[in-house]
């Protein structure tokens, strides 16, 4: 007789969940392996887009598609918010009243916005003076703010790490400054970044070229600051360390934790909500039979969508290892890469892994993209990404030349050591 | 690495004066690192509270904990951590308590 085939459940529809699905598809018979993927919603978010919304450099319908039309043919798609996970007895229940079982687990239900966990945030101003760009409600409310902003003092702060893709307040500064001076107001406005870190970003060579890129563009940087709460009246940030920053418009990166239902999962998840993970098989710490990818992690990797793509390349080779019972000797490094937009059509990019910090050179050979260095290529390449994004990495294609390592070849080997920092190092001041 | 004379042993230390060997610790050491970083000593219970738990999560997990998770499950505010460890709480109780620089985030 036929043996049942296993269950693989996806918790989580987005970059990671969809990708991992469809690449797992292509590897099983459906006599194999079933299959299903849960999402709270419908709606998949290109979020890298997010960025060019206030901006009106891309509208919310372009960058928004069906989550269940990214899935491939074979795989079960169930709409409903999850609510809690039993580790111990392998079922997941979700809101709608079903419970599904599961042979082998995969949380991929990425990171939430918490503006509820900073004081005054979700106050009176909040869709006045006070926005996040990181969701598509705020990203649209804040062009139409936008449009008519013309004076005063810009104010963009990350509340604390973790958040997604660090580098994304950095690139709102940097088009704000562009937008500004486009629209012929940017020098009645003062834009200030400011940064729970003690530079412009974690890691040294990038951290100074960024700090520069600021200066040179005329936008102050306050760094070590700790908001404490976002005071309405006032209309400014004040510290923990009683620092006060006024602002006539705040841009804020709320805290970030897991999705909310890992809370009511007991043994899941950490103090934040996010799951232990282990850095390089992407398997969890909590069961064996549960792996993790994107966002959820508590990897030390950037929350970026280009990490989920180079962690699920492993995931997917150590999933097929683990239904099969044998090791996993898939490895992740660490490897990240970002296009940062840096405004006047020019972005930079920055390739990194656990060890290596971001280095100048070229990606991913010595003629190839260059690193941490203003071009109008890196921006063309930031902008490709979309489309890359639906039609190659979702569907999970591989990129020719393009492997999840990271590559050393085109880097500039002379700065490692000189402001190399291993993963254990690459901390943060408080 | 230099070497640091604490409550009259001497302890070995990285440039960013973090114990290299967090066995070594002892609540004496402590009460002077924390002299030196301005904060009135003897301590409170709430700064031995923190103090004890940081390491506690350090041996379980090889990692401090950061503000954020301090608030979370240490018992004590992040508003209270603040004012116990003034700038920068995770990273001041993580010298005091004898550990590594908590690892932050990339
Ligand atoms: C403004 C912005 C700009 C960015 N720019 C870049 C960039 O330039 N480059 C880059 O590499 N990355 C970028 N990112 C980060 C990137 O989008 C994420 O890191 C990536 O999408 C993570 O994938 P994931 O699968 O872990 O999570 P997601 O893609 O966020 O998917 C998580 C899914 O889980 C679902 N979910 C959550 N909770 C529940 C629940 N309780 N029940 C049911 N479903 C639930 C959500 O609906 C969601 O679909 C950016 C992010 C933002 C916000």
């Amino acid at each position: 007789m036929a043996q049942e085939p296993k269950k693989l459940l996806i918790l989580g529809g987005g970059t990671g969940g969809t990708l991992a699905a469809n690449r797992l598809r292509k590897k099983f018979k459906a006599s194999e392996l079933r299959i299903d993927v849960v999402d709270q919603d419908n709606q998949h978010v290109y979020q890298p887009g997010l960025l060019f919304v206030p901006f009106g450099l891309a509208e919310p319908d372009e960058i928004v598609r069906r989550r269940n039309k990214q899935l491939h043919r074979g795989i079960g798609y169930h709409e409903s918010a999850i609510q809690g996970v039993d580790i111990n007895a392998n079922t997941v229940s979700l809101e709608n009243g079903e419970i599904l079982d599961y042979d082998v687990l995969l949380v991929a239900t990425g990171s939430v916005l918490q503006p509820e966990e900073t004081e005054g945030m979700n106050g009176s101003q909040w869709l006045k003076t006070v926005f996040t760009f990181y969701d598509m409600e705020g990203a649209s409310a804040l062009a139409e703010k936008l449009d008519t902003f013309e004076s005063g003092e810009l104010v963009i702060n990350v509340i604390d790490m973790p958040i997604k893709c660090p580098v994304a307040p950095l690139e709102f500064a940097f088009l704000a400054d562009w937008f500004l001076t486009e629209k012929g107001v940017r020098d009645a406005v003062t834009i200030t970044y400011v940064t729970p870190l003690d530079g412009a970003f974690t890691k040294p060579v990038a951290s100074a070229t960024l700090a520069s890129l600021l200066e040179d563009k005329g936008i102050n940087l306050v760094t070590e600051f700790n908001t404490a709460e976002i005071d309405n009246e006032g209309s400014k940030l004040v510290g923990y360390d009683e620092r006060e920053i006024p602002f006539d418009l705040a841009v804020v990166i709320p805290l970030h934790g897991g999705a909310a239902y890992v809370e009511e999962s007991p043994g899941l998840g950490d103090e934040l909500g996010f799951i232990p993970t282990d850095n390089a098989t992407m398997q969890s710490l909590v069961a064996p039979n549960i792996f993790v990818l994107g966002d959820a992690a508590d990897v030390p990797a950037s929350k970026a969508g280009s990490v989920t793509h180079f962690e699920g390349e492993v995931l997917v080779e150590n999933i097929e290892a683990f239904i099969a019972g044998r090791e996993l000797t898939a490895r992740f490094d660490g490897h990240a890469n970002c296009f940062i937009e840096t405004g006047f059509s020019k972005a930079l990019l920055i390739d990194f892994n656990y060890e290596t910090e971001p280095l100048p050179g070229h990606y991913p050979f010595s003629v190839g993209l260059p690193l941490l260095k203003e071009s109008r290529i890196n921006h063309l390449g930031k902008l490709m990404f979309q489309s890359f994004y639906w039609h190659g990495l979702l569907p999970g294609r591989d990129i020719p030349g393009i492997g999840s390592d990271m590559p050393m070849s085109g880097k500039d080997k002379d700065l490692v050591g000189a402001g190399t920092t291993p993963a254990s190092a690459t901390e943060k001041g408080n | 690495m230099t070497t640091k004379l604490l409550a009259g042993t001497p302890v070995e230390v990285n440039e960013e004066g973090f114990f290299v060997d967090p066995d070594v610790w002892t609540e004496d050491m402590a009460t002077e690192l924390a002299a030196e970083a301005n904060i009135a000593v003897p301590l409170t219970d709430k700064h031995w509270q923190v103090l004890h738990y940081m390491r506690k999560e350090y041996f379980e997990k090889g990692t401090g904990p950061t503000v954020r998770k301090l608030g979370k499950s240490s018992g004590v505010t992040v508003k209270e951590l603040y004012q116990l460890f003034p700038k920068g709480p995770a990273k001041l109780a993580a010298l005091c308590a004898g550990i590594p620089k908590p690892r932050g985030c990339v």
